[in-house]
Parts: C-alpha cells; structure tokens; sequence
C-alpha cells in the first residue's frame, strides 16, 4: 500500500487553527532554510490511510495473541474510557500539587495496591517500561552497595535463560554480567550458583516463574545463597501473572521487583508501547528510589511522574478485579496454559514435559530434524490461521522454541481451536514439508528479505 | 465474572480435569508452601464497571484542568486534531505488541516507517529510531551513543531542563561516567566556559535549543568549538520551533533528540509522552532501540520489517547498545497522525502562532512591571521574567483560573504561549499583572 508520503499532493491539507490574533512574531536571526516535506494530505486521506494501515495489524482484539513472556491478555474497554478524563489527559505535570490531588491519590493508591500485590514496602511509578524498570531496580542495588562503602560488588548473575533485556540493563548500571547455566529442569543450577557468588557479588536476577515457564522450587534457597554471598536479589516481573496473588516476590526473598503494567495489569501494548515498568523495594532500598528529590536518590530515569495515562489504567484494572479476581487471573492463567499443554504434548514434545505456570515451551528440534520444518515454518503457517504465533528462538536454552502463553482472558474453544489448528500444521508439516516453508499464503505480505533489509538499509522515505 | 476470565466455574473445572489435576491447587505444586500467600491480599474487593467508572470519575473531578495555561517547561498544550484520538484509539493499533511477526504487522511497522521519515525531515538528520521513553531519556541515550573508551566525558549545558540533566547524571551514574556542567551567561551556554572545558576527554555536548529559558543558542558558534575538539554535538530541540528554526542538521548536529509531546499529545500529567532520537548516517548504528527499514516479501511486495537488530539486547544482549525493549510506539503514531494531519504548513502555524504570541505576551508583562531576564537573547515561545511580585502574580492569576508561567525561584518566572492562548486571554493576564504591579 501507499505510503503517507506517496498521497501528498502540493497545496493539499486541512486547517485547523484560527488566523493568528496578535502581529506575528518570529525570533530574529537565522531561519529554517532545510525543506520540511511533510506529506500533505486532506483529513479524509489521512483516515483511509489509517484504516488501511489498521486493516494490516493483528491486535489482541482482533484474535489469540499467546505470545509467550509478554502477557497478552484482553485490554478491557473501561480502562481506555477512564484514560481518557479530561481530568487525567489535560492536568500539567508541574501544576501546584493542590490542584492534582485526584492524581496523587491515584498514584499513591496504585503503588500502595502493587506494594501488596509484590510483598515490597515502597513503590515508585516512574520507570516507563519493564527493561527502564529492571535499570531503576539494579541502580538502587549499586547505591545501596556503595552507601555501604562496598565499590568492589561489580557483578550480577543471570542466569542463561534470562530475558535479554537482563544483561543489557546489568551492563547499562555499570556491573559486570555472570552468566550461569540451568540445570536439567530449566530452573537455577543451585550448584553454579554457589559457584558464581562471592564478595563481588551485586546481587542475582531472576524471573519466577522463569522463562521456560517454570516455577523454581528451590527459590528460597536461592535467594538465601545470594544473600549470605552479601548480594541482593532482583525479581523480574515479566511473568507476575502466573503467581500474583498466589506467591509473593517478597516472600520469596527478592529485595527489588519491577512490574509489567502492560503485561499483568491489562494495559495495552500500542505496537510497542507505551507500557510501564514500576519498581518495589523493601525498606532498607527506599532511600535510594528515583524522584523523591531525596539526598541518597538515584535522581531520575525519566522526566516527571512516570506513564501515568498506563498507571490510571492498570488502577481501574486492579479496582475492577478486585482483591480475590488478582488470584483468579493468574490461576486461571495457569490452567489455560497447562490445558494447552496437555492437549498439544503428544505432537509438540514439551521442553521440560510437567505442570508449567503460565506459559509453556514447545521444542521443535526433533520436528526440524525428521522434516526440514523449523519452530519458523511452524509460527509462519500459524499466520494463515489469524493467529498470532507464540515467541520463537526464546528462551535460547531450548532448541527451535515456541513458547506459548494463552493468558486468562481466553475461553476454552479459542483454546481448542489453537489447539487443533496446532496439530493440524504438524500433520501438514510430515504430510508436505516442503509446503511449510512457503507459509504464510494469505497475510497482506508473505516473508520478508530480513538479511536484505539490514544490509542495505532503507529506514526512511526517499524523497 | 470477575478478572475478565470468560470461562464458567463448571468449564475450569472441566479443563483441570481434562489435563489431570486435582484442582488448582494442585497446578501450583512446585510452588513450595513456606512462600504461599497464606492470606487474601489486603486490596478492595472486586467493584463493578459503573463502580470503577464513579470511582475513577471522582478521582479525575479532583484535580483541576486550567482553560488557561501559560506554563511549559517541558510539556506543553498544543492543538490536538480530532482525528489523532480517531486513529490512535484503534483497537488494531492499540492492542498488538511489538511487530515482530511482519506479515500481520505491516500496519504498525509502516506507520513507525513513516515517523521515522517525519523525524528525518524535522531535524535534518539520516536515522530515526522508532522512539524512545522520553525526550529526557532520549538525551541520556544519545549521550551514551558518543561515549567510547578514549571519551567519556559528557558536557552539558546548564541552560538544558534541569529534568533532563537529573536524567542524563542517572544513566551517567549507571556507566560511572564523568558529566560536567558548561555554566550558564546571561541566558545562555558560556561559550568561553565551553571552549577551556573542551578536551580529548570530551565525547559531546548536550545542548538544548530553545533552552530552558526559551532562548536560543549559537548553535553554530557550539558545533564549530565541540567539533573542533573532536567531540559530538547532541542537539535537544523543541519540535514544533522546528518548522520556523533551523533544522539540527542545518548546523551541524550529530545527534538531534527532543520530546515529541507537544505534537499531538496530551499532557497527561507528564505521560507517556515519546523520545525522538536522529542521527548522522554515520551514528547510525549507534542508535538504541527499534528501527523499522524497508524490503520486499518474496513475492517482491514491498514491505517493512523491525531492522538493524544486532544493536538489540535481544541479540546481543550485555553488549547492546541500550536495553530498551518496549517502546513508545502509540505515542509515536499519534505524532505522525498529528504531523499528516497539520502538514507543513499547519505545524508553520503552530510554530508561528506560538512565537507571536509568546512575544506578545512578553511585551504586555513588560508593559505590566514584569521585566524579561536575559534581554539580549532572542526567544521562541518561552520567557523569562524577573520581578520580586512573581508569587504574588502566579496566585492572582490562580484566582482566576489561569495556570501562570513555571516559578524558577522567587523573583523569576518561566512563561511560555502557544496558539492555544488567545490574544484576549492574554490581555486579561496583563491587566492581573498590572493590578499586582500597583497593589
């Protein structure tokens, strides 16, 4: 399709603005002489334009989306609405706190509902994303070292299933990464671990349930050996949705925890953001949050408050479900993903083949080596179905992974229909391999020259 | 139901049955029973939609929306077309992540394409990433995009938004890397300061243009000693000043970042608002987070696709050249929707429209006894005034119903108009200021 710029036509637009009531004013001294070739176009253009544009997106509301790690669950309708109070969408961030007290009791209240949710005892809203928020929560960790006079704590541990937003925030906070391996079952390998810990150690991340989708079992004594070791423990709360209100962060010994409003909370992903990433710490870390104007503060990590627009969401999400419907979500969460699993076991053979939380990893590599047909082939075919393919190549631990997270928010026959549509691409696969490869047929484009676009890059519009 | 689960009570009991388990309980047998919540969390009980709807009314009737805002500072009230909240409320738009299946994704994937030309065209820059937090952090990252081993050191200007230098220090503080404040003369970055702190340890400049006062900068007299020296010049702008002010690139700019809140979003009491980043093509590769680029499927369709990714922390992970992840892509949108809509000549206005009346309303305060500081600088659509009855204004204008200009201190207010401000609105300021000038 066209793009924006391929609509304009010179002279072209709408006018929004009424003439200018004042003599006109610019600055005196040197002007833009660069061209400014913005496209053109009337409002009707500009709607068909979207429209179409829409048309070719695959959103939550338009069908499953078991995109596993991220969290895609219905974004519920009365949030939007509630985003969209003039009183919320039109206050200024450096108002006179008198004159936002609405919004900080809604702030307060949020961070108050997520210190509970999480086991921590401070909250800070300010962290724009998950990764902004895992940067926030391992910035108090290396000042709460340094308040200590520790300068030589220049390591976090990760272990290698981890999210790779994890190593990347690690070395963006200045520490060095240790990479440890999992062990057999895809949880921490308590042994390498206490091989990896000592007095440079910072602390240890770690998701849980983790990113095979497992609950490790020995989190306590994890959590126990970093701390003996002198080190702090990171909670990434990417897969919250399967534990919250079943087992808290907190109570698994984890001093730093950030939350995925976007993920657990309901709020809507955008194509990418906006999302929002808070952070809770225990007490003994308060000090150190940003934007409390504090003396031992981190400072900030953005400007203002935070993405409060996705804070007031994920609020009417709490208040909506309530304190028993927070357990609900997440074992509900749990049993669509295990359903599926049960369901899909005897033709995807299952990374690690037992009861998973919220999400679960399917390992193609017996299928790719029988037939030539890959976890790729497999998740583009899907496609053709209209439905969103589960991650692919994540975590890297397992061989041609597919990880599929269904979320709660899915009723038995969606479910079902994945289900056999699933099996049905396995039989088509041993049936016709070669057919596989040319998946998908009907989407508005088929396969991409990836290697084509990163080699000769065209990342904006010739003019 | 409660928690948007649409299975009955009877079907979740059929589905643990179907995949063997006892109850739900019995899927949480790994989880070990000493880190069970033993109790119901201490939240409010589930509420109804009109419940929530009351309760979140209430909660937005307590704060209060000014018709009349004089004060910038980093977020300003702009027109907003009616068709931006058309195309962005779309639940295609709203509801996907981020586009990494390209074939059902084109519709997203395009329209990042597309702002990220609309940034190019803006800053006079080759590269656009697909957006960033803010403007603040996106003046963080570009700072990182210039370090390397030999040059660590940041400068930055002392007239840049106190915000964004409390940001930059953050990430600086992460990568325990040196950052230097170029002091402040008469308004505006000491370029005789900048020039004796300049070295073969400085890897850029963080300058702002307008700065935080409003006042423009030699952006070129900055370019020439920093690239003298070997350095970066990181330009932080404004982009509505854009259309009537010199494009980065115009003076030489190797990165040009800024926030693009003031087109097309809300306030929102500070977000989310969207970082924009733009670089030389040489910075390219340099840049941190999502770039959308263009290819052909194989049908030889041309299509777009998430590019250039072995920068990515998912690639690369510790060695990424950031760990941004999710992004401010429906931010992002609604600048390009707000761009398409305006056109050249629309953001011309906006821009012409916000000086014009900024200067007008400088000259009534001046009129009214509240004198501009900086004198000697010219402004786009932010002042300063210096007067020892600032507070006294900001609370008559308070009484009134008008969010006055941004108290830098006790005497100095920051000020700043957009065509949102109407010449009679303005007048009515002036004649406040003129009362509080006598009493």
């Amino acid at each position: 399709m066209k793009l924006i710029f391929e609509r304009s036509r010179e002279g072209r637009g709408t006018a929004y603005l009424p003439a200018c009531d004042v003599p006109e004013r610019l600055p005196a001294g040197e002007l833009r002489k660069a061209p400014l070739r913005l496209a053109q176009v009337p409002e009707t253009e500009v709607d068909r334009h979207y429209s179409e544009l829409a048309q070719q997106t695959h959103g939550v509301n338009k069908g499953f989306y078991p995109l596993g790690s991220c969290t895609m669950k219905y974004n519920p309708a009365v949030n939007e609405y509630a985003a969209s109070l003039p009183g919320f969408t039109d206050i200024h961030p450096l108002q006179d706190a008198d004159s936002v007290k609405g919004a900080e009791e809604l702030c307060s209240r949020l961070e108050r509902y997520l210190a509970e949710i999480t086991g921590m005892d401070a909250v800070t809203l300010q962290p724009a994303a998950g990764a902004h928020g895992e940067f926030t929560g391992l910035l108090l960790i290396k000042a709460y070292h340094r308040a200590c006079g520790n300068t030589a704590r220049k390591k976090i541990i990760v272990p290698d299933s981890a999210h790779g937003t994890n190593p990347a925030s690690a070395s963006m906070a200045g520490f060095d990464v240790v990479s440890i391996a999992s062990d057999a079952h895809g949880c921490v390998d308590l042994d390498a671990l206490r091989a990896a810990v000592g007095e440079d150690t910072a602390g240890l991340m770690l998701t849980n349930p983790n990113t095979v989708g497992l609950f490790d079992p020995n989190i306590l004594e994890i959590t126990r050996i970093v701390h003996e070791a002198g080190g702090l423990c990171y909670y990434d709360g990417a897969n919250l949705n399967a534990v919250m209100g079943i087992a808290r962060p907190g109570d698994m010994g984890f001093d730093v925890v950030h939350v995925n409003l976007h993920k657990t909370f309901s709020t809507p992903h955008g194509g990418g953001g906006p999302g929002s990433g808070p952070v809770g710490c225990r007490q003994f870390l308060a000090r150190f949050l940003p934007h409390t104007g504090g003396a031992e503060s981190i400072g900030d990590v953005r400007s203002f408050g935070g993405n409060f627009l996705v804070a007031v969401k994920a609020f009417a999400y709490i208040l909506s479900i309530g304190a028993e419907g927070v357990p609900l979500a997440a074992s509900n969460a749990v049993l669509n993903a295990n359903y599926m699993r049960v369901k899909l076991a005897d033709v995807y053979p299952m990374a690690y083949d037992t009861v998973c939380m919220h999400e679960f990893v399917m390992s193609l590599e017996k299928l790719h080596h029988e037939t030539g047909v890959s976890a790729l082939d497999v998740a583009k075919a899907m496609l053709d179905h209209g439905i969103h393919p589960p991650t692919m190549y994540f975590p890297l631990i397992v061989h041609e992974a597919l990880m599929v997270e269904p979320t709660e928010t899915e009723t038995k026959e969606t479910l079902d229909d994945a289900i056999a549509i699933l099996r049905g691409i396995r039989d088509a696969a041993q049936a016709d391999p070669a057919s596989m490869h040319e998946m998908p047929l009907h989407t508005p484009v088929r396969r991409l020259d990836e290697v084509g676009a990163a080699r000769n890059p065209v990342i904006k519009y010739a003019f | 139901m409660s928690g948007y689960i649409p299975n009955t009570s009877a079907e979740q009991q059929e589905m643990l049955r179907e995949s063997g388990f006892s109850g739900f309980d019995d899927l949480y047998r790994d989880v070990p029973e000493s880190v069970r919540l033993k109790k119901p969390l201490n939240l409010p009980g589930a509420s109804s939609e009109l419940e929530v709807r009351r309760e979140l009314e209430r909660l937005a009737a307590e704060n209060t929306v000014y018709r009349h805002v004089f004060r910038g500072a980093g977020a300003y009230r702009h027109y907003i077309p009616a068709i931006v909240d058309e195309v962005t409320g779309k639940e295609e738009f709203r509801t996907a992540y981020t586009p990494y299946q390209a074939e059902i994704s084109q519709g997203v994937l395009q329209s990042i394409f597309e702002y990220q030309t609309d940034i190019c065209e803006l800053t006079g820059l080759d590269a656009a990433n697909a957006s960033v937090y803010d403007g603040a952090t996106a003046a963080a990252e570009a700072c990182e995009m210039c370090r390397d081993r030999k040059r660590s050191r940041v400068l930055v200007s002392a007239c840049v938004d106190p915000k964004i230098v409390s940001v930059v220090r953050t990430y600086s503080f992460g990568r325990d890397a040196e950052v230097t404040l170029v002091p402040e003369k008469d308004g505006v970055t000491d370029m005789e300061a900048l020039a004796s702190l300049l070295g073969d340890d400085v890897a850029c400049l963080l300058i702002q243009h307008p700065n935080y006062y409003g006042d423009l900068e030699d952006m070129r007299a900055a370019a020439d000693l920093v690239h003298g020296a070997g350095a970066k010049l990181i330009a932080s702008v404004n982009p509505t000043s854009l259309a009537v002010l010199p494009a980065p690139g115009e003076y030489g700019a190797d990165v040009a970042v800024g926030d693009g809140q003031p087109l097309g979003l809300p306030l929102s009491w500070g977000g989310p608002y969207v970082g924009f980043m733009a670089a030389t093509e040489k910075m390219m590769r340099k840049l941190p987070g999502r770039i959308v680029g263009q290819t052909t499927d194989c049908d030889g369709k041309r299509a777009f696709v998430l590019t250039l990714q072995a920068r990515e922390q998912h690639i690369r992970r510790e060695k990424a050249s950031s760990n941004i992840c999710s992004n401010e892509a429906l931010c992002a949108m609604r600048v390009a929707v707000y761009l398409a809509a305006m056109g050249p000549e629309g953001l011309r206005q906006a821009a012409v429209q916000s000086s014009s009346k900024a200067h007008y309303l400088c000259e009534k305060l001046e009129e009214a006894g509240f004198v501009r500081a900086y004198k000697g600088c010219e402004f786009f659509h932010e002042f300063v005034t210096d007067s020892p009855r600032s507070s006294e204004l900001l609370a008559a204008l308070k009484a009134e119903g008008i969010l006055g200009g941004l108290p830098l201190d006790d005497h100095r207010i920051l000020w700043c108009a957009t065509e949102m401000n109407t010449r009679e609105e303005i007048d009515m300021v002036a004649a406040i200021a003129k009362e509080v000038s006598r009493s």
